[in-house]
C-alpha cells in the first residue's frame, strides 16, 4: 500500500515544541548568566545554584531545542526528498512523546542534583535507557523511509541526517554504560583518565554530529529552497561528507590537553582538529556559494540573513576551533571565558539562527500559509540575534585573553601575580556585556514565538500534504 | 610485520580511499546525476498550489 500524504503532524509538533524549548532553554541560560554577575541573585536553595542550572540549560538548549528542531526537519526533508510517507506513524508518534518526557525528566532530575557529571551526558541511567529506546526508534522511522524512498538516489542532508543519527546512538550508549547503585546513581564502567577519553569522545563527536552533522543536513535542504537555487557543488558535499565525519571521530582529546591522558593522544587529538577545519569550510563555502545568481535575495530576505550569517559563525567558529585545539594556544584559553565564547559562537550564531531560520521557512509550509504572520518581525529578530551573538561572543573572548594572561602572569621570584579571585573581579564588566547580549537573543526568541502563534492561529490547514510524485 | 608497519598500510589505504573518492565525485560520469541532485530540494513542491495563496 502507497501512502498518499506526507506525516505532517509530528513535524508540527517538533517544530512547535522547539520554539517553546528555545525558549526555555534560553531562559535559563540568561538565569545563570546573571547569577555570575549577581551571585545572590537567587534565593539560596540548592536547586536554583548555578551548579544546577547550568547542566538544565546546556541539555535544554541543545537537545531540547536542538534535538526538536532536528526531528522536525529530518522527518520532513527525509519524506520530501523520498518522496513517500514516514515509515510507522505510531513509531514516529512514540518519538515525540519519548523525547518529550526525556526532557521533562531532566527538567526534574538536573536541578535535584541527580547527575553523572559527565558533561552534555549528566542524565542518570534510567533516563538513558529511555534515550535509547526513543533513539533507536527513530533511526527504524528515518531509515525505513529511506528504504522506502520512490527516487533512486538518497539525497545528501538524509546522508548527514543518517550519519547523525548512528553515531549518536553509538556515542549515547558507550559513553553511557555504568553500574548503577541506586535507581537515580550510577557509576561509569571506565576508570580514570580512560573515563575521560570515552567522555570527550561523546562529548566533542556530540558536537561533530548533532551540532554539526545534522545541521548541515538541515543547512542541505532549506539554503537551496529558500534560495531558489540549486546546491552550489554537489561533488563537494559527497566529499567534506565523508571528510568530515571520518575526522570528527579522532578530535576529542583536545578536551584533554596537559592533563594525564597519553601525549602521543593529546597530539593526535591536535592533528585531527586542524584538518577538520577542509571539511568544514567545505559545508560553509558550499552553503554560502549555493547563493550565487541569487545573492539580492539577501537583501529583502530576513530568512535568508538567518541563514547566511548561521553560516558565516559556522566558518567562524570552525576556524576559532582548529586553532584552539592548538596545545600552545590551548594553554592559554582552556578553562576560560574563551572556551563559553567559542561554544556560543556555534551554538547561537551557527545551530540556533539556521534552526530560526529554517523554522520561519518550515511553520507557515506546515500551516497551510504563504509565509510567516509577520515577515517585518523576522527581521527585527535577525537584527537582535546577530548584535546579541556578537556582543556575546566579544566579550567572552576579551574576558578569556584576559583570565588565561592573569592566571599565567609570574613574578620575578616565580610567584603568581594575581589570585584567582582578582580575575573574577576584573571579569565582571564582561559578565555584564554577555548578560545583555543573551537577553537580546533570548527577546528574539519571544518575538518569534508571537510570530508563530499569529502564524498558527491564521492557518488555512491542518491537514497532511499530499505525497509528491518524483519527476 | 610490526605494528608501525601495520599503521602504515593502514594510513595509506584510506588516503588512496580519499583520493579514489574525489576522482569519482569529480569524475565526468557523475556529473549528470549530480546536477540531478543537486536540484532535489526544488522539485519537491506540489505542481499546482492547492491552499490558493491567501497572504495577509
Amino acid at each position: 500500500m502507497t501512502a498518499t500524504h506526507y506525516n505532517d503532524k509530528v513535524v508540527r509538533q517538533f517544530a512547535i515544541m522547539t520554539v517553546v524549548w528555545g525558549i526555555v532553554g534560553m531562559l535559563v541560560g540568561v538565569l545563570i548568566a546573571a547569577q555570575l554577575l549577581w551571585p545572590d541573585l537567587l534565593p539560596p536553595y540548592s536547586f536554583l545554584s548555578f551548579a544546577r542550572l547550568r547542566p538544565l540549560h546546556t541539555n535544554a538548549v541543545i537537545f531540547a531545542f536542538g534535538g526538536s528542531a532536528l526531528f522536525a526537519t529530518s522527518y520532513y526533508i527525509v519524506q520530501r526528498t523520498c518522496h513517500t510517507r514516514l515509515f510507522l506513524d505510531k513509531l514516529a508518534a512514540f518519538t515525540f512523546w519519548g523525547w518529550q518526557v526525556v526532557i521533562l525528566l531532566a527538567a526534574i532530575t538536573l536541578p535535584l542534583g541527580m547527575t553523572t557529571s559527565k558533561e552534555y551526558a549528566e542524565l542518570e541511567w534510567p533516563i538513558d535507557i529511555l534515550i535509547a529506546i526513543v533513539w533507536v526508534a527513530y533511526a527504524v522511522v528515518f531509515f525505513g523511509t529511506i528504504a522506502l524512498r520512490k527516487v533512486k538516489h538518497i539525497y545528501v542532508a538524509n546522508w548527514f541526517f543518517a550519519a547523525y543519527i548512528i553515531t549518536i546512538a553509538v556515542l549515547h550508549i558507550v559513553n553511557s554504560l555504568a553500574i548503577p547503585v541506586t535507581l537515580t546513581k550510577s557509576y561509569s564502567v571506565y576508570p580514570g583518565v580512560v573515563d575521560a577519553m570515552v567522555q570527550w569522545w561523546y562529548g566533542h563527536n556530540a558536537v561533530g554530529f548533532f551540532l554539526t552533522a545534522a545541521f548541515l543536513g538541515m543547512m542541505y535542504y532549506f539554503v537551496p529552497k529558500q534560495a531558489g537555487r540549486p546546491v552550489y557543488s554537489y561533488r563537494l558535499s559527497v566529499v567534506h561528507f565523508w571528510a568530515l565525519i571520518s575526522t570528527y571521530m579522532w578530535a576529542g582529546p583536545h578536551h584533554l590537553h596537559y592533563t594525564t591522558l597519553p601525549d602521543w593522544a593529546q597530539s593526535l587529538g591536535m592533528v585531527f582538529s586542524l584538518i577538520l577545519l577542509a571539511p568544514s569550510w567545505g559545508g560553509m563555502i558550499n552553503g554560502m556559494m549555493t547563493l550565487s545568481g541569487a545573492w539580492h535575495k539577501l537583501r529583502t530576505d530576513p530568512i535568508l540573513k538567518f541563514m547566511i550569517v548561521s553560516l558565516s559563525f559556522y566558518g567562524m567558529s570552525t576556524f576559532e576551533g582548529p586553532m584552539m585545539s592548538i596545545k600552545t594556544v590551548n594553554s592559554l584559553s582552556h578553562y576560560t571565558d574563551w572556551t563559553i565564547g567559542h561554544v556560543h559562537s556555534g551554538a547561537l550564531g551557527w545551530v540556533a539562527m539556521i534552526s530560526i531560520g529554517t523554522m520561519y521557512a518550515l511553520i507557515p509550509k506546515l500551516y497551510g500559509r504563504e509565509q510567516m504572520y509577520s515577515v517585518k518581525l523576522i527581521d527585527v529578530h535577525f537584527w537582535t540575534t546577530t548584535v546579541g551573538v556578537v556582543l556575546y561572543i566579544t566579550s567572552m573572548w576579551i574576558a578569556g585573553v584576559m583570565q588565561g594572561l592573569m592566571w599565567r602572569a609570574t613574578n620575578a621570584d616565580g610567584t603568581l601575580t594575581y589570585a584567582f579571585i582578582e580575575s573574577i573581579k576584573s571579569t565582571y564588566p564582561y559578565y555584564a556585556v554577555r548578560l545583555a547580549g543573551g537577553t537580546m537573543v533570548f527577546a528574539g526568541m519571544l518575538l518569534m514565538a508571537w510570530n508563530v502563534w499569529k502564524t498558527v492561529a491564521g492557518r488555512t490547514t491542518t491537514a497532511d500534504s499530499p505525497v509528491v510524485q518524483p519527476a | 610485520m610490526d605494528i608501525g608497519t601495520v599503521r602504515g598500510l593502514i594510513t595509506a589505504a584510506l588516503f588512496i580511499a580519499f583520493l579514489a573518492l574525489v576522482f569519482w565525485a569529480y569524475s565526468k560520469r557523475r556529473k549528470a546525476d549530480f546536477d540531478e541532485l543537486a536540484r532535489m530540494p526544488l522539485e519537491d513542491d506540489p505542481p499546482v498550489k492547492e491552499q490558493g495563496s491567501k497572504t495577509p
